[in-house]
């Protein structure tokens, strides 16, 4: 069952709202860690209660509200988030001032506003959205869940409306720890670069993805979502046969796929993995790249939603997306996001 | 959706009990789990009274056979977990099986201890204290324990994650891709929540008094409960004698504010009356609600009425079982539907201890002694939390 995408809201470390053709101009970082573009906020909320959001908030929030107003549904049915951190900023705060003043003297509100929960419900909040508001946290699959749940619900009602979203922030706390975890690159002069170097580490990156997905077509609608599936530490084997399957069901050959959006990382102890699979299943098909875009983050497979369903809108594949050309139509684009080895997940994004 | 998903196993850990006979005698006497802390680590330990459970990490994990640095809620949640399948008694190894949890704290135990060294010196506190801080993290640990790849997803809607997390498992062996989900939810006591909460100025300092019209807030507790969802073919194919099924489920969002819940109860009573329609049951077929009921004065006024407002003054039996375990955030959807199966399955109700006077604006009575030779056939579970979710759940006698 096909499910539509009426609205797409996007906030990445490139410029992916307002009106920018297809990431014609890539922002490069020089360093470790790509922050977002963020919006001027005011337009999306009250100047009183954007005081007390944190940024996560602010960016799910506007992101929630480009895609409502994409797609002309104001309240939707539901509310689906998948963020693999969480609050982070408000977990640090609550966290520190707790350990620093011996657990004397707290502000409850960074506390209140620490769960996972909390920007999905403050979207429903300021909707006043009182249906379905779930939020998934698993890792490099939340966003993939988040997909899921709204697919089973509109198999059974077509006709409702759900806001489904991926986001992660970066702290300066979370950069910190992350990083002497050695997952990062230690030298990076510039981002747009990751691809062409080869080493250990990769960028560290946030997102906020909002998609407003129908079970309904309308006039408008370009880009449908096939499916979405998830492995978790699958051998290579697996993998591929699971791979091979996933498309048998949607009627595909990995031939018919027009563009692989690999979400390689550019880490080369897991890349290898990623290059299997692309060199043994999809020898002559199109590929792009996108994490020397958004960086490496839980929920990046959003940015690759958001990607493959403006090209497939646009019929554009920008320059700094192209790894392998492509040369036909873009109907059938599959985003396979590998995650530090244990994670896979597929989505398949069509034309409609 | 088509077919029943059936419960075929069910394992609980709280401050009342490591196993469902010792959960079971706690009701029956009317034991509570609520003391003065023994393990946390806090300065609140004599002052703010919870629903603990005795065993250590290390006695945990040493019952476990596993390695004691994983966090307590992974350590809870793998009890709990392995409790279920063995109720179960299925090889989970041979069918589509997943698991979906939830929980609101994650590994938070270990990152506090992590974050007095880090927070002198970013180069400092170990790394391994922080690795498995990720909610997700909890899930992996359980599901590598359980050998469950197939599936694995982690629900946090604060204080009604689990049922969500059993809600989603049902739905996924109804839309059949799954035939097996082990769902339910885990949570450790934490400083970061002990303290949290105690900033809102809703923790009682006393055992708390869940629905009583003196009720002063909430005692927080920890511990794990999950249930063994499987479909029907599974059922037939390994000649299951199941109890239960789950016939409805709903979830809402209140859209009020970020901690408080309306006076009405719209999230609340929205919960319960679709769940209901799921069920195809009216109100008075339910014969026994287990509450939410924190003994916040903000959460039992607000379900209350919710609840009020569904079934007039003809109230069937109900009751929190808060006051026996304290409230475990994400874990108690998971806790309590492990209850809710267990009145089914000894056509028992639960008792609300420490209740005196009904909530003068309501008149609710609940049940305060435990009740069994009843007709027990369909239980609804309430969990609701902050950001306004609301999630009900029924459970019905096969």
């Amino acid at each position: 069952m096909a499910v539509y995408v009426k609205g797409i809201g996007n906030i990445s470390p490139q410029k992916t709202w307002g009106d920018t053709t297809l990431l014609s101009s890539p922002l490069a970082y020089v360093g470790d860690r790509l922050s977002c573009v963020e919006p001027d906020y005011s337009q999306f909320v009250d100047i009183r209660q954007l005081r007390r959001m944190s940024r996560i908030l602010k960016m799910g929030v506007a992101a929630g509200s480009m895609a409502l107003q994409e797609s002309g549904i104001k309240v939707p049915d539901g509310i689906i988030t998948g963020t693999g951190y969480g609050c982070l900023e408000d977990t640090g705060i609550f966290l520190s001032k707790m350990v620093e003043n011996n657990e004397n003297a707290l502000n409850p509100t960074p506390f209140i506003q620490s769960t996972h929960n909390t920007i999905g419900s403050q979207i429903a909040l300021l909707l006043q959205c009182q249906g379905y508001n779930q939020t998934y946290t698993q890792s490099a699959f939340s966003f993939e869940n988040a997909l899921l749940d709204a697919t089973l619900e509109l198999k059974d009602n077509p006709a409702k409306s759900f806001l489904v979203g991926g986001i992660d922030e970066i702290t300066d706390l979370s950069h910190t720890i992350q990083h002497r975890f050695g997952i990062f690159r230690d030298r990076s002069v510039s981002s747009l670069d990751l691809f062409n170097t080869s080493t250990d580490g990769t960028l560290n990156g946030e997102g906020a993805s909002y998609f407003v997905l129908s079970g309904e077509k309308g006039e408008n609608d370009t880009v449908c979502l096939d499916s979405v599936a998830t492995f978790y530490k699958p051998g290579m084997q697996y993998l591929m046969d699971g791979i091979e399957n996933f498309l048998e069901s949607a009627s595909l050959k990995t031939v018919d796929i027009d563009l692989l959006l690999i979400g390689k990382s550019g880490d080369k102890r897991f890349d290898s993995e990623a290059e299997e699979v692309s060199s043994r299943l999809f020898k002559s098909c199109a590929i792009g790249l996108f994490k020397h875009l958004s960086g490496e983050y839980p929920t990046a497979s959003a940015f690759a939603f958001w990607l493959g369903a403006r090209i497939i809108q646009t019929q554009h594949i920008p320059q700094a997306v192209i790894h392998r050309k492509a040369t036909r139509p873009q109907r059938n684009i599959l985003v396979y996001n590998p995650y530090f080895g244990e994670y896979h997940s597929l989505i398949l994004l069509r034309s409609c | 959706m088509k077919g029943r998903v059936h419960v075929a196993g069910i394992g609980v850990i709280s401050a009342i009990g490591t196993s469902i006979p010792e959960t079971l005698a706690s009701f029956e006497s009317q034991s509570s789990g609520i003391r003065n802390i023994t393990l946390l680590d806090s300065i609140h330990h004599d002052v703010l009274p919870v629903g603990e459970i005795a065993w250590s990490n290390e006695e945990l994990a040493d019952r476990l056979s596993i390695e004691p640095y994983v966090t307590r809620t992974a350590l809870l949640g793998i009890y709990a977990a392995r409790e279920a399948v063995n109720d179960a008694g299925i090889d989970l190894r041979k069918w589509r099986a997943g698991l979906i949890s939830a929980t609101t704290v994650g590994g938070m135990d270990k990152t506090e201890g992590f974050f007095i060294d880090f927070l002198k010196n970013s180069g400092s506190g170990r790394l391994r204290n922080v690795v498995n801080h990720e909610c997700g993290r909890s899930t992996e640990i359980i599901a590598d324990d359980l050998g469950l790849d197939r599936f694995i997803s982690t629900v946090n809607t604060a204080c009604s994650s689990s049922v969500n997390a059993i809600a989603l498992g049902v739905r996924l062996i109804a839309h059949g891709m799954l035939d097996i989900v082990v769902a339910g939810g885990t949570d450790s006591l934490s400083k970061f929540t002990l303290n949290g909460f105690n900033s809102l100025m809703i923790l009682d300092n006393k055992p708390c008094r869940p629905f009583d019209a003196n009720r002063n807030g909430l005692n927080l507790g920890e511990g794990a409960g999950f249930v063994v969802l499987v479909s029907d073919r599974v059922k037939h194919t390994c000649g299951l004698r199941t109890e239960s099924f789950v016939s409805g489920f709903a979830n809402t969002n209140d859209a009020f504010h970020q901690t408080a819940s309306s006076p009405e109860g719209r999230g609340s009573f929205g919960a319960m009356q679709q769940a209901l329609a799921m069920s195809r049951i009216k109100p008075g077929d339910i014969d026994y609600i287990n509450l939410h009921g924190t003994g916040t004065l903000n959460n039992d006024l607000s379900e209350g009425t919710a609840v009020k407002r569904l079934y007039g003054d003809h109230f069937p039996r109900l009751s929190s079982t808060k006051a026996f375990t304290g409230h475990t955030l994400g874990a108690s959807g998971g806790i309590e539907a492990v209850f809710s199966i267990l009145a089914i399955r000894n056509q028992c109700v639960l008792p609300n201890l420490r209740f005196e006077n009904p909530i003068p604006e309501l008149g609710i009575q609940p049940q305060v002694r435990y009740e069994s030779g009843l007709e027990i056939v369909h239980v609804m579970s309430n969990s609701f939390g902050f950001g306004g979710n609301c999630s009900s759940i029924i459970f019905s006698k096969e």
